[in-house]
């Protein structure tokens, strides 16, 4: 790969990415020690939408438009769902977080140590010029239908299986033959 | 573009997906932080797709395949979470504790669970 040009004179896309990629990490971060359930579920919105601007300054606006589609409007909204569907406390409650929650965050710090230490050790001199196109719908439709077909008709029928799945499990006028 | 913000940023995401399964109780958050932990590696998969410039554009469809595996998996995880409310009235994990069918002392066929079942389950069978 090229030179890397020092850290100490970012450029503006790394200004950006660095400015979404906190707003990601803080909401994540909500996401995981808010008070309450709809909360955690609309935080989750702010990260998958920092993640997508983090996907677009990376060059990939396909997987950023997918991102925003599948992501902020059909998971989160299944989620969403769930809340309301398990009669969950709308409003503020205390026992959402269970016992073990300082070996938790131990093991997350932990976590989070290594994986830095590693990163960053490894990593330091990589440096890749952002350059436009790379991740446009088009080169992504033609790399999927040239050289990724197999396992996209594989996801297609696992997408089938999970649906069929979803339905079997959701009903209740469904029996066992037992 | 340094190729350590990515990973760094995707490292702390993963993190805190790890933090958020290990310490909530609610089966939905948990389902939550899964998905923070998928996208972790999601940005990991782009960032490195752009810096290895790959022909076969190999991370950006895999990102794309992971977000469809992951829609597939919510489908179903909450599936699973409503029929688990159906038999138990209850999605927290502190609570689920069983793993088999205790030997019942009276006889009776009832599943034992926090809060006895509606009678018109599914997990009874005809």
């Amino acid at each position: 790969m090229t030179d890397a040009p020092s850290y100490l004179s970012p450029t503006g896309q790394e200004i950006v990415f660095l400015l979404l990629g906190a707003v990601a990490v803080g909401a994540a971060l909500l996401v995981v020690t808010t008070r309450q359930l709809v909360h955690a579920a609309l935080w989750l919105v702010v990260t998958f939408g920092a993640l997508a601007g983090c996907y677009l300054v990376l060059t990939a606006e396909f997987v950023a438009w997918v991102q925003v589609l599948i992501y902020v409007g059909a998971i989160v909204v299944l989620l969403l769902f769930g809340i309301m569907l398990t009669r969950a406390p709308i409003g503020r409650s205390a026992d959402l977080d269970s016992g073990n929650r300082p070996a938790a965050a131990l093991v997350a710090l932990a976590t989070a140590a290594v994986l830095v230490t590693v990163v960053v050790d490894g990593f330091r001199t990589a440096y890749a010029p952002l350059r436009a196109g790379g991740g446009s719908a088009g080169e992504i439709g033609s790399s999927v239908f040239r050289n990724w077909v197999l396992p996209f008709e594989a996801l297609s029928v696992l997408l089938l299986a999970a649906l069929i799945g979803a339905i079997v499990l959701s009903r209740t006028d469904i029996r066992g033959r037992g | 573009m340094h190729i350590v913000y990515p990973a760094v940023v995707s490292a702390l995401l993963f993190s805190i997906g790890v933090y958020g399964v290990l310490a909530r109780r609610n089966t939905i958050l948990v389902l939550m932080s899964v998905e923070l932990m998928l996208n972790a590696v999601n940005l990991n998969l782009v960032a490195f797709d752009v810096w290895l410039r790959d022909r076969l554009h190999a991370g950006q469809v895999l990102t794309l395949f992971v977000i469809v595996i992951a829609a597939a998996e919510v489908g179903l995880g909450l599936a699973i979470i409503l029929a688990l409310y159906r038999n138990r009235r209850t999605v927290d994990l502190d609570r689920l504790r069983l793993l088999a069918e205790t030997p019942a002392p009276t006889g009776s066929t009832s599943v034992p669970g926090a809060v006895s079942p509606p009678s018109s389950g599914p997990g009874e069978g005809p």
